[in-house]
């Protein structure tokens, strides 16, 4: 509440809803009846008819659909798909049951819809009463003309911020809250609910966080190797690279923009293609495997098991990963770097610190004070790092047949796996939840320390 | 005495910069023997995934020449088409978002400003792909999952979320001096004006930035393109294509043509990415500095 209070305040009108149904005139407060009657009267036919129209056409869909829609969604449909032996045809038929899936969807399509029609109302009460006080005091009422040209100008940001908002009600946040809901059904392969669905409250939650069931083991391992895997990749990123960096960008080393184009030209190439590429010349017949077999340093038919021992595998992304992400460090981290003050160096030079004590001792310290925001964002990104795991691994190996993830899935793979590819929805749902609770946790620590926050305090 | 120190100390130096030189060296090697590998394999005549040599035997075009040849199994030059075409629609549509959002958000002021930006913050940390079935859903609640229309669908999927990612554009615009702005307000301008006669001319490369990241994502994403294409075949995105080479049924016999792919599809990228590194680096080291 706070927060609206400072919103209001820093936005100040004396149109609200609340002074319009305390101050407004009587067409004013029939408006919350009639959306548009009090533009109506006021000069403002256009206005007022399209709010009508808007009023209208949202009655009209709910008496259609919407209540329907909404009055499934508390059982999410309970009529199963059914065999009929039709007679005449000599065939089975099957008739259409629910499909909870679709009831869920529409359901919560059907609410986003009315707290758009909720917003929709109060824009009509406030420019209902804003047309009465404007006529009240003499002053002169917008034509419909008029309002549509400030739309150019005072209100450019509705012009242009609204179509994206669509598109990102529609794809972004509609998903994300049908996913959210799906967390608490029971929509999974599991006795055979894929059809037909139920709440379930927190039974997921529960499952999911019991360690003696193979979910909630397998969950629990998969956690810890998550975080083990963003932490390693985050740091051995970012201490590669800063190391790299200040090797190419000593005073001494020739030709620093070949180097750092060697390095370079492996983040132009695709990721996924990289990826790829890495992929295969790590199997047990791959590229790497020959050419050590060639050289003499593994016998003919050995190979090393980069994908296929537990630990070498978890060795081998990490591994991987630095190649992927070493350059991208480096571009990042050179100009950072390059802002460290001279005479911190000239300093430890003169009293006698060799390179390591100056890294240790001056350029780590005063990264990791820069950076920090830098670094948690890395850190959220490779919790969230689908791409690395899934292209080279694919959370392979799997050690534990009766469990659904392999050794080197992160909680993200596993979500992909469990809902693509095995169909436990309901338990993706819940994964996808304790991620977001994970990131949540860094960026709020990131966002009250950065400098950006404490400037612009709005984010 | 003093002469011999400097001496020991030259001597120092120099050992220490052939050190730095032949670690940069091998590292470099690393760094590009993948890509070299690659770029071998695709001119290898020897057909099979796995061969035990290192360096191919023969060398031969037939890899490239059948990749768009070849049009039975996987039909690359149809995946290519479908992808540019994506990729040009869901550039231009997603580019006007991201540049009239982080305009709106750098230069007005309006009541739904901050809410909007904590809204795009916390959209942000959930995993992209936990609402991909949910969006596979949508579409195919609208009808877009058939036929030509899975193009559609994964255009408004490419440019749906485009809204959401104005920070870096924000940043630049905000470089952009204020009283620029009000010497044209002064001078009568619309605000309209102002966004499309001066802030976007003097954009240009946050401009071309927007443009190519959006013009490169449907290239190179194929977790969502996958998901709304299923078997579409005929609708594949290169990406697919390319992951598809790699399947066990294909393997064998396209592993050289993939290879084929992966270079031809890398080398615009690559061109892009090297002459637009710049912007890249402003556009990312601007949160860092503060």
């Amino acid at each position: 509440m706070k927060i609206f209070k400072k919103y209001a305040t820093e936005f100040p009108t004396p149109y609200t809803c609340m002074n319009a149904i305390r101050e407004g005139g009587l067409e004013t407060k029939l408006t919350m009846v009639l959306m548009g009657l009090g533009n109506f009267v006021h000069k403002q036919k256009i206005k007022g008819l399209l709010f009508l129209a808007i009023e209208v056409a949202y009655i009209v869909f709910m008496a259609v659909v919407g209540i329907g829609c909404l009055s499934q969604l508390g059982s999410l449909g309970s009529v199963p798909q059914q065999e009929v032996w039709d007679e005449a045809q000599q065939v089975y038929l099957y008739t259409k049951g629910d499909q909870s899936i679709l009831i869920l969807l529409y359901g919560i399509a059907v609410i986003l819809l009315t707290v758009f029609m909720v917003c929709a109302w109060r824009c009509s009460l406030k420019s209902a009463y804003k047309a009465e006080c404007l006529e009240k005091s003499g002053k002169h009422v917008n034509t419909f003309l008029e309002d549509l040209k400030t739309l150019t100008h005072e209100n450019l940001h509705r012009l242009l911020m609204t179509p994206p908002m669509i598109f990102i009600f529609a794809f972004t946040v509609l998903p994300l809250i049908f996913m959210i809901c799906m967390a608490f059904t029971n929509y999974s392969i599991i006795d055979n609910h894929l059809m037909l669905f139920d709440w379930v409250g927190l039974d997921n939650f529960v499952a999911l966080f019991d360690s003696s069931s193979i979910l909630g083991s397998t969950f629990w391992s998969v956690l810890g190797w998550t975080l083990v895997w963003a932490f390693f990749a985050t740091f051995t990123n970012y201490i590669f690279g800063m190391i790299l960096s200040i090797l190419i960008n000593r005073k001494d080393t020739k030709a620093k923009g070949f180097w750092r184009f060697c390095f370079v030209l492996s983040c132009a190439v695709p990721m996924f293609v990289s990826l790829l590429i890495m992929r295969t010349m790590l199997q047990p017949d791959g590229a790497v495997n020959v050419l050590l077999r060639n050289l003499g340093l593994i016998a003919q038919d050995a190979s090393l098991p980069f994908f296929t021992d537990p630990t070498w595998a978890r060795v081998t992304v990490i591994v991987v990963n630095i190649w992927v992400g070493v350059p991208y460090t480096l571009l990042q981290l050179t100009g950072v770097l390059q802002n460290i003050p001279a005479e911190l160096y000239e300093a430890a030079k003169v009293d006698g610190a060799n390179p390591i004590q100056t890294f240790f001792k001056i350029t780590l310290p005063y990264m990791l004070y820069v950076t920090t925001p830098y670094l948690i964002v890395t850190f959220t990104g490779n919790v969230n790092n689908f791409n690395v795991i899934y292209l080279l691994s694919g959370g392979d190996p799997v050690t534990n047949l009766s469990s659904t993830a392999g050794s080197t899935d992160l909680l993200v793979t596993w979500l992909y796996k469990l809902t693509v590819d095995k169909q436990y929805y309901n338990v993706g749902a819940v994964i996808g939840i304790f991620t977001f609770i994970i990131l949540a946790v860094g960026a709020l620590f990131t966002y009250h320390r950065s400098k950006s926050y404490k400037e612009e305090g709005g984010f | 005495m003093s002469v011999k120190k400097e001496y020991s100390a030259k001597r120092k130096r120099f050992i220490n910069n052939t050190i730095v030189h032949v670690i940069l060296a091998i590292l470099a090697i690393i760094w590009v023997f993948p890509i070299f590998w690659v770029i071998l394999t695709s001119f290898r005549a020897e057909k099979g995934s796995y061969v035990s040599t290192f360096f191919p035997q023969s060398y031969t075009l037939d890899n490239y020449i059948r990749l768009f040849t070849d049009t039975s199994i996987l039909n690359f030059p149809q995946m290519f088409m479908n992808t540019l075409f994506v990729a040009i629609c869901s550039c231009i549509l997603s580019s006007f978002y991201v540049l009239a959002v982080s305009y709106c958000l750098s230069r007005l002021r309006f009541k739904m400003r901050k809410p909007y930006m904590n809204m795009a913050m916390i959209l942000g940390l959930f995993p992209g792909f936990m609402s991909m079935i949910a969006v596979y859903f949508i579409l195919k609640a609208l009808g877009l999952t058939e036929g030509n229309l899975i193009r559609l669908a994964l255009i408004l999927c490419y440019s749906g979320s485009a809204g959401l990612g104005f920070q870096i554009a924000k940043g630049f615009f905000d470089t952009i001096p204020l009283a620029v702005d009000e010497a044209a307000l002064i001078d009568g301008c619309s605000r309209w004006q102002i966004f499309s006669k001066i802030t976007l001319p003097l954009s240009k490369p946050i401009i071309i930035y927007t443009v190519l990241t959006a013009f490169m994502a449907p290239w190179v994403d194929f977790i969502f393109a996958r998901v709304i294409c299923r078997a579409n075949a005929d609708q594949y995105t290169v990406a697919i294509g390319l992951w598809r080479m790699l399947e066990k049924e294909y393997i064998d016999s396209w592993y050289t043509s993939f290879a084929a792919g992966a270079v031809l599809i890398s080398i615009p990228i690559a061109i892009l990415f090297l002459s637009l590194q710049k912007y890249y680096v402003d556009g990312l080291s601007g949160a860092v500095k503060g």
